[in-house]
């Protein structure tokens, strides 16, 4: 009667402190260069050294160009970032994949695209969007850098176990909707605080259905409802996935972990904290008009009213409203779009860029939008360049940058000038999320492709 | 070791938002640093200051009235980013405490390893203590973290608050967790040969 979370959580406990804590084993810990040199410090500081380095992984991707990638960073504190992490990972042992190198890429996309990450395992990165792996069945969370510290420390992190929840999507998607469709509406319903202090777990027909990559997108979002985590049952979808990625399990090996893998599902009788279901008929192409992943609606309604709001959530509803420049009860289609970003751990997959190009093949971008296509990782670019996305993107007039994580949060040069909209396929939409005064309209790769041909909110399912 | 935490008393800083995220409290682009130091100087940096960097004057930190080191906040604070750099900005800039009726769980844990105390206050207590803010900016809470206890000074609102017991030894004792885990790195040895 356990669920998958308590399984996988439970049997990597290594003991429970009085009130609760428990000493949390991790099997997969992944590094960046903006959550680590502290941790690296407090290490040094204690004079101890990585506990488990072979079970480190470090790709620089939060302040990386994704243009020149060839040349020295120019930005000085992000070129000592990203110097910083190397000395690190040499000191300490710890596989790294550099800037430019083939397998670099945004953690969360090269953690299931190289086969590091399985179904079953504790994974933790000083990263929120961690979660991203727990499609893969995986206990995955983000941390900050004291658990950073510690994980390096000791394989282990002092965390209180999370409740359970798990949210279903039953039936059949219609046409046009995609999975950051599904989890933008989830969040819109339950809210950025929906799943705090729950681990959730992903399931029904609708979910099911999803190719792994689709479950990916869903899963990264758990934390924007708040959630430690999010996951999903590993199926045969999984473990095609899975097969022959250059760290996965081979020949007996592999055998062996599918059996084990196919265990991993909730139990008939388990109960969760909290079940919430959604019908998948119900959700249309989504689109954020707020600053915050929450404040979502079905492209074609209109902007909420404040009528219903209590005082201090209208207080926040009118901040939001005036920070993005729109008023309550007007449409979102037709609204003005100066920018549209494609990429980031959410939607910067190959499947992604496929559904993207798919949708502008024949089509031109409209002149007045600036367009960022940015692959979640060096693989990534090399399929779409080898499967010809890129020259479908030449010839509709959009260009394919370097991987990196970019415009989601604009720590490098990939800024949205303050006062201008972006409809973005990343997942915040943030007051200052995308350089400073920066006006976010978050949503899939196919709203995003029908804002970039037309220069307006458009709903892709009219150009289909 | 860290500083340790009993009681503390203390005007307030109120900031009646819901859902203020980490990218409020520290921006992306000031998460450069390889070091913990000096994020307190740009703490709700875009809505504490202009475009050229002067203090904007509706912003109740530039505010000479409200001082203090406890921040009241609406709920759900701290959600979005797990950048500790959130909880470092907010120990930096001089806060002790942070009183909501809802946090984001990687906020908590971080301000938590930071001897930064979060209390989750009943929704019905937030609005007084807001109520109390304005009618009074000399409005005093006082926090007992041995007895889990946060009231208004000279009223009868007080209440209890929930810390997990290690936490609050932690706090209470200025430990880390990572000095603890170091100590059962061979339990930890042990575990793995399972």
């Amino acid at each position: 009667m356990n669920t998958l979370f308590d399984k996988i959580w439970d049997s990597h406990t290594v003991r429970t402190l009085d009130g609760g804590s428990c000493v949390l084993y991790i099997d997969r810990q992944y590094i960046h260069e903006v959550t680590s040199p502290q941790a690296f410090a407090g290490l040094r500081q204690r004079g101890i050294e990585v506990f488990r380095p072979s079970q480190v992984t470090a790709s620089p991707d939060h302040n990386i160009p994704t243009q020149n990638q060839h040349l020295p960073i120019s930005e000085p504190q992000s070129a000592e970032q990203v110097a910083t992490l190397e000395r690190n990972c040499t000191e300490h042992g710890i596989t790294i994949f550099p800037i430019g190198s083939e397998r670099n890429g945004i953690i969360h996309v090269i953690g299931p695209q190289t086969g590091l990450t399985q179904p079953g395992m504790t994974i933790v990165c000083g990263d929120s969007h961690t979660s991203t792996h727990g499609a893969l069945g995986c206990v995955a969370f983000g941390i900050g850098t004291s658990e950073v510290e510690m994980a390096l420390a000791s394989q282990c992190i002092l965390q209180s176990k999370p409740k359970s929840m798990r949210i279903n999507i039953e039936g059949e998607l219609g046409k046009g909707v995609c999975s950051k469709d599904i989890i933008l509406y989830i969040i819109s319903k339950l809210g950025t605080g929906g799943g705090t202090g729950h681990f959730v777990e992903f399931a029904g027909s609708a979910i099911r259905s999803l190719s792994m990559e689709a479950r990916m997108t869903i899963c990264n979002m758990s934390i924007e409802m708040g959630a430690r985590g999010g996951m999903i049952a590993p199926d045969q979808t999984t473990f095609d996935y899975l097969k022959g990625r250059e760290f996965a399990p081979k020949g007996k090996d592999w055998d062996a972990a599918v059996e084990r893998w196919s265990k991993l599902r909730s139990d008939d009788d388990a109960v969760f904290d909290k079940e919430v279901t959604f019908d998948a008929a119900d959700i249309e192409p989504m689109i954020t008009y707020g600053t915050n992943p929450g404040m979502g609606t079905a492209i074609s309604n209109t902007i909420p009213t404040t009528e219903k709001m209590d005082e201090a959530e209208k207080v926040t509803f009118d901040k939001a409203l005036s920070y993005m420049g729109f008023k309550e009860g007007e449409p979102m289609l037709g609204k003005k779009v100066d920018y549209v970003f494609v990429g980031s751990c959410t939607n910067g997959r190959i499947e992604d860029l496929r559904a993207f190009a798919h949708f502008v093949k024949g089509k031109k971008k409209a002149d007045s939008v600036t367009a960022w296509i940015v692959p979640g990782s060096k693989e990534v670019e090399k399929m779409a360049i080898e499967e010809g996305l890129q020259e479908i993107l030449h010839e509709a007039g959009f260009e394919l940058r370097q991987p990196g994580c970019s415009a989601c949060l604009a720590m490098n040069e990939d800024k949205i000038p303050a006062g201008k909209y972006c409809v973005a396929t990343s997942n915040r939409n943030f007051e200052g999320r995308q350089g400073p005064d920066s006006r976010t309209m978050l949503a899939g790769p196919l709203v995003a492709a029908a804002a970039a041909v037309t220069g307006v909110v458009t709903d892709p399912r009219e150009l289909l | 070791m860290r500083n340790k935490f009993t009681t503390l008393s203390s005007t307030v800083v109120p900031l009646p938002i819901e859902n203020i995220d980490t990218d409020q409290i520290i921006p992306a682009r000031f998460l450069k640093a390889t070091t913990r130091e000096g994020f307190g100087e740009n703490l709700f940096r875009d809505w504490r200051y202009d475009k050229q960097g002067e203090p904007k004057a509706d912003f109740v930190m530039n505010s000479p009235i409200y001082k203090g080191q406890i921040l009241v906040a609406g709920k759900n604070f701290g959600c979005g980013s797990s950048r500790e750099h959130a909880a470092w900005a907010i120990d930096g800039a001089g806060f002790r405490a942070v009183v909501s009726s809802f946090f984001a769980d990687i906020f908590r844990n971080n301000a938590l390893n930071n001897g930064l105390l979060p209390v989750t206050v009943s929704e019905t207590m937030l609005a007084e203590i807001f109520k109390a803010a304005e009618a009074d900016p000399a409005t005093e809470l006082k926090i007992d973290l041995e007895a889990q206890t946060i009231e208004i000074v000279g009223t009868s609102s007080k209440e209890s608050f929930d810390i997990a017991p290690y936490k609050k030894q932690c706090l209470m004792n200025g430990y880390d967790d990572v000095d603890f885990l170091v100590s059962i790195r061979n339990e930890i040895e042990h575990f793995e040969q399972r």
